[in-house]
Order: C-alpha cells, then structure tokens, then sequence
C-alpha cells in the first residue's frame, strides 16, 4: 500500500512527528494511517463512513471508527490528538468552518488538504461558461460530491478571520510537483494545497 | 433465538456437523463477587476446529442472557434447528472453525447442564435452586479462565460475544489482560441504563410473583413459573426488535382472514401470536432461577466502576486489540453506547476499530448474516489467525 502512495500523502507524512496520535478524517482505506504507522510508529484512528472502506481498513489492520464526518468530533475530548488530518474531503462537507474548528478543538494541529478552486483551468472553464472538468475535479457539477470548494485566498481568508494560524503551505500541481509557476502565482497554478494549521495561543 | 420467520438465507460456508456437549469438572474453589464461593463446579462446553500445536488458536465465544454452548452445528442427524449462531461458526464461516479452536461454554449459573440452579450443591445433596449465588460477568470471566486452565490455553487468540456476551469481552480485557489478543465486542454496553435495568426488573417480578414460583422451589414442589418466564421473554422479544421491524413484519395484521374483530382476548393481531409463540417456546427450554440471575448479572455489569466511573481507566488494563460492532437499529444496546466503549478504549490508548452496520431487526441483528457485518469480522479474524499462525 505505501509502495504507491499518493505524493501528497508523502508529504503529510513529513510533517508529523514520530510516535505522534493522529486522526484521519475521512480516512479511506486507510493508505495514509498504514504508511503513518509503519514510517512515523504513530497511533492512529481513521473516521470512515463507507461500509467497503471500513471493510478494507480493518482487512489492512488500520483502526477505523465508522462515523460521518458532518456529525461532528464531539465524541473526541480536547486535545486528544497531536495532529488531526483530512485530505481532500473539506470542499465535500456540509459546514467545513465548524469541523476546521473542530479539528482544531480536537488536535494539537491540523492538515488538511483540498483542491484550488482558483486554479487557471477552472478559471478558464467558467470564463467558457461552463462549470470545470478538471483533472482534479472530475465530475459533473450535478453528481459531484465537493458542495463547498474554495480557492487559496478564499481558505487564507477564513483562516485569518478565524485566527487560525498557518503553520505550514505546500501547493502542489496535478503531479504533485511544486514548480516555478506555482511559487510566482500560487492561487493561479496550484491544484491541490495542503496545510498545517492550529489554534493561536 | 430468533424465529424462522424473520431470518435471512445464510450465506456460504459449511457446518460443524453434529457436534458432541462435553463436561469439564474445575476442582478450583472460585470466590464470587457477592462473598460466597463454590468448592469447584462443572462447565459444559462444546468445540469445533482443532487447536494447532503452539494452542495460540482458540477462540472462545460467550454466550448472551438466554444462550448456551451450543453454539453451531447439530446434536444429531435430525436436528430441526443448529446452534445459536451456526450462520458465524464453521468451516469458511466468518469465524473459520478451519483456522480457529472455537469454545463455548453455558456459563456458570446456567441451566444446560452447567452448575447452577438446576443441578445439585454437593453440600446439601438438594437442587440448588433460588440458593445459587448470584454470579457476576466478573465471576464468569474467572470460570472462563479456570476452563481455560484445564484446556491448557494460556491465552485466546480472541474472545468474542454479543450483548451480554460482548460484556463478558470487555471483562476478560480488564480482568486477564495477558490472556486475550483481541476482544469481539458485539452490540453491547460499557453498562447498562436505567431503561434496560427497568426491563430486567418487569421480567424478574413476573417470574417472582408467578404464584408457581414457590420461592424458587419450583422444581421439587412439582411446578414451574411459566407464566412468569413466558412474560419475561414476551418483554424481551419486543426489545429485541427494531418498531419499524415489527411493523414491516407484524404491522395489524389479523389471524383470521375475515379481517374482523372478536372482541375478546384470544391471540388476534399477528404479534401478539409470534409474542405467545416465542414465550412458550422459551418456557420449554428455560429455567426461572437461571433467568432472574442472568438479568442480574447485566445490571450488575460495570466495569468503571472499580475505576472512579472512568471507562478508560478500566480499559488502560486491557492489553487486547479490539473490534466493537454496533447495529444501527438495536435500541436495547444502540449504536450510541458501543460508541461510549469506542471513545473510552481510544483514550486509554488502546487500538479499535468500529463498525455500525445498517440493519433491519434491532437488538437480534447480531446473530443475523448480514454482509456487511460478516466481512467485518471474516476481515478481522482473517488477520487473528495470520496473527496466530493458524
């Protein structure tokens, strides 16, 4: 399984402390907790809400909670992580303000990665008129499960109003590179954005 | 348990065959939780599978308020009905009887032949009777370990048990954590509510106030509580389903076809005949003094409480792995009080996964085949026995 892990998997991997308690929201079958034990001897626990990807957490041996997101983290006590993650699941929640801070509620720190609504070809596609079929946003605007995607400035900004702060940015195209064109104009160029974030104080 | 009307096609995998109960004599004197002990006792138990050669394979499987050890399999070739939970016990069955050596016992102060009311206190040369103590999911689980003793297993691969089967789980966990490597929690409670001690209550005083109890000297006054026992399980059985079961099942519907009222107390609506039907049967199978104790002994259940009522604490013992399954229409043990199990063992630091399955009858869901909760446990059990080398 972590022999093809997703790059921006890798890189979340970096930022976490060995022997750290993690909670992976929206955890999947459980690729990135597998790659965290194994590389980074973290505890780990995965929040999943498909009844397969439970199945294949627990055929993998990661320690999945079945739970949907959208209802909360108050059955997790403040604090009781040191890293609380989610990747590419916040632009698909109901509120994701209120489990961002959740998340910080419930974790040391956050990561959290989405895809950037600013990026040039969505751009373009609704300058065409049309709602954007991208390699990172593959489905129709009808069945597809982001209800509440967001561009950098649009997540830069909910993070200053709420004072969360910014730890760390990694902005990564669809090969999960972070090129030149990235680094000159980021919100134009960068598909997918990974932070850290916590609490201030 | 469960009535045929309501089960579901089993899925693949085959049967233990006709399996044989067997007695095991335990010459430990056990000291109970309310202060009395027993000089020694008989457990009776049945096997399926082999235990390999390092006995890191076995499994043992506690039984619920009503059952036994006979858990899959038949005793004879013209057996109507298999074990209580054949549909998760066998060869390629979720709990794979070729990997595992799977255990159950009928616990101590059970009536199938285990000591308890139904069988003689040596000291007295009479029917125990109401004079059996009132043992404790605690008690059971050192019984356990005494049997496992004399089966020469020093640890379960797994302990594995639904309802108050899953709180004998969580006990063994506490109790001898060196002795279990994963704990199967299923549709159980950390402890139970005021709810659930009120019905255990209703039960118990029909049985009490059935004027054949005779103090609980039925048996040697020549009678039996049966109107007593056929009310508590009538109680039970609605607990045990799901209202929109019941509904999709029973709705209104009228015995006779005429579709008019009788105006008197006969069975009419089809509920109150499969209620009838479930208590009969019950009273055939069941002895009073054993039903008053196991409803006891799930009041009694809380293991935070030795531990200033703080759930993880107890767990911060446990040293097992664990998977807890919730179903998502059981209101007797919801899926809400596995989560209160969840979120105690994630804050002891301990390592869990959980499933809530859809389901559709209620409390009985745990002994149903449905998929979704078979694969969990054949996924988890799967990795126990690679564990284990079996």
């Amino acid at each position: 399984m972590s022999a093809s892990l997703r790059p921006d998997l890798a890189l979340i991997s970096d930022w976490i402390a060995p022997g750290s308690r993690i909670l992976d929201l929206g955890c999947g079958d459980g690729a990135l907790l597998a790659h965290l034990t194994s590389t980074r001897q973290v505890r780990g626990y995965g929040l999943e809400i498909d009844d397969d990807n439970v199945a294949n957490c627990i055929a993998a041996g990661i320690n999945v909670i079945q739970a949907d997101v959208d209802d909360g983290l108050a059955e997790f006590a403040d604090g009781s992580f040191d890293y609380v993650v989610m990747t590419q699941a916040l632009q698909a929640l109901v509120r994701p303000d209120l489990v961002l801070a959740e998340m910080l509620r419930v974790g040391r720190e956050v990561i959290v990665t989405f895809p950037n609504f600013g990026h040039w070809r969505v751009r373009l596609a609704l300058l065409g008129g049309h709602m954007p079929h991208t390699p990172a946003l593959p489905a129709e605007w009808y069945d597809t499960e982001n209800i509440h995607l967001c561009t950098l400035a649009d997540f830069e900004a909910l993070c200053a109003s709420a004072h969360w702060q910014v730890l760390e940015r990694a902005l990564l195209d669809r090969r999960h590179r972070a090129g030149f064109n990235i680094r000159t104009a980021p919100n134009l160029f960068c598909e997918i954005a990974l932070y850290k974030l916590q609490r201030p104080g | 348990m469960v009535p045929e009307v309501l089960s579901q096609p089993a899925e693949a995998g085959g049967s233990v065959g006709i399996v044989t109960p067997r007695t095991v004599v335990i010459d430990t004197p056990l000291l109970l939780a309310c202060g009395r002990s027993l000089p020694g006792f008989e457990l009776v138990i049945e096997t399926y599978g082999r235990l390999n050669a390092a006995r890191s394979n076995a499994v043992l499987i506690c039984h619920a308020l009503s059952g036994d050890h006979h858990a899959a399999g038949f005793h004879s070739a013209d057996d109507r009905k298999p074990g209580w939970w054949d549909s998760a016990i066998g060869p390629g069955k979720p709990i794979d009887t070729n990997k595992f050596f799977v255990v159950c016992l009928n616990n101590l102060g059970g009536c199938r032949g285990s000591t308890g009311p139904t069988t003689i206190n040596p000291e007295t040369g009479a029917l125990w009777g109401p004079d059996f103590p009132i043992v404790t999911v605690r008690d059971w689980v050192a019984s356990q370990a005494l049997l496992a003793d004399q089966l020469g297993i020093d640890a379960w691969a797994a302990v594995i048990g639904g309802s108050l089967g899953g709180m004998q789980v969580m006990q063994w966990t506490i109790d001898c954590p060196t002795r279990i490597r994963h704990a199967l929690v299923i549709a159980a409670a950390p402890r139970i509510s005021a709810q659930n001690i009120a019905f255990n209550e209703i039960a118990r005083q029909a049985i009490l106030s059935d004027p054949e109890f005779h103090g609980g000297r039925y048996i040697e006054a020549g009678a039996k509580p049966e109107r007593g026992l056929k009310l508590a399980r009538m109680l039970g059985h609605i607990t045990y389903l799901s209202d929109t079961a019941m509904r999709a099942r029973f709705g209104r519907i009228l015995r006779d076809g005429d579709g008019q009222y009788n105006f008197n107390y006969d069975v009419e609506f089809e509920v109150e005949s499969y209620l009838r039907h479930q208590g009969n049967s019950f009273v055939d199978r069941f002895d009073g003094n054993t039903y008053l104790l196991m409803t006891k002994a799930l009041d009694y259940f809380d293991p935070a409480r030795e531990y200033g009522d703080d759930l993880a604490a107890a767990f911060r013992q446990a040293q097992a792995k664990f998977l807890v399954v919730s179903f998502s229409v059981d209101w007797r043990f919801s899926p809400a009080r596995s989560r209160e199990i969840v979120n105690a063992l994630i804050a002891a630091g301990r390592d869990v996964s959980y499933a809530r399955i859809d389901s559709q009858l209620g409390h009985d869901d745990f002994l149903m085949p449905i998929p979704q909760y078979h694969a969990v446990l054949r996924n988890y059990l799967d990795r126990v026995a690679l564990e284990v080398g079996s």
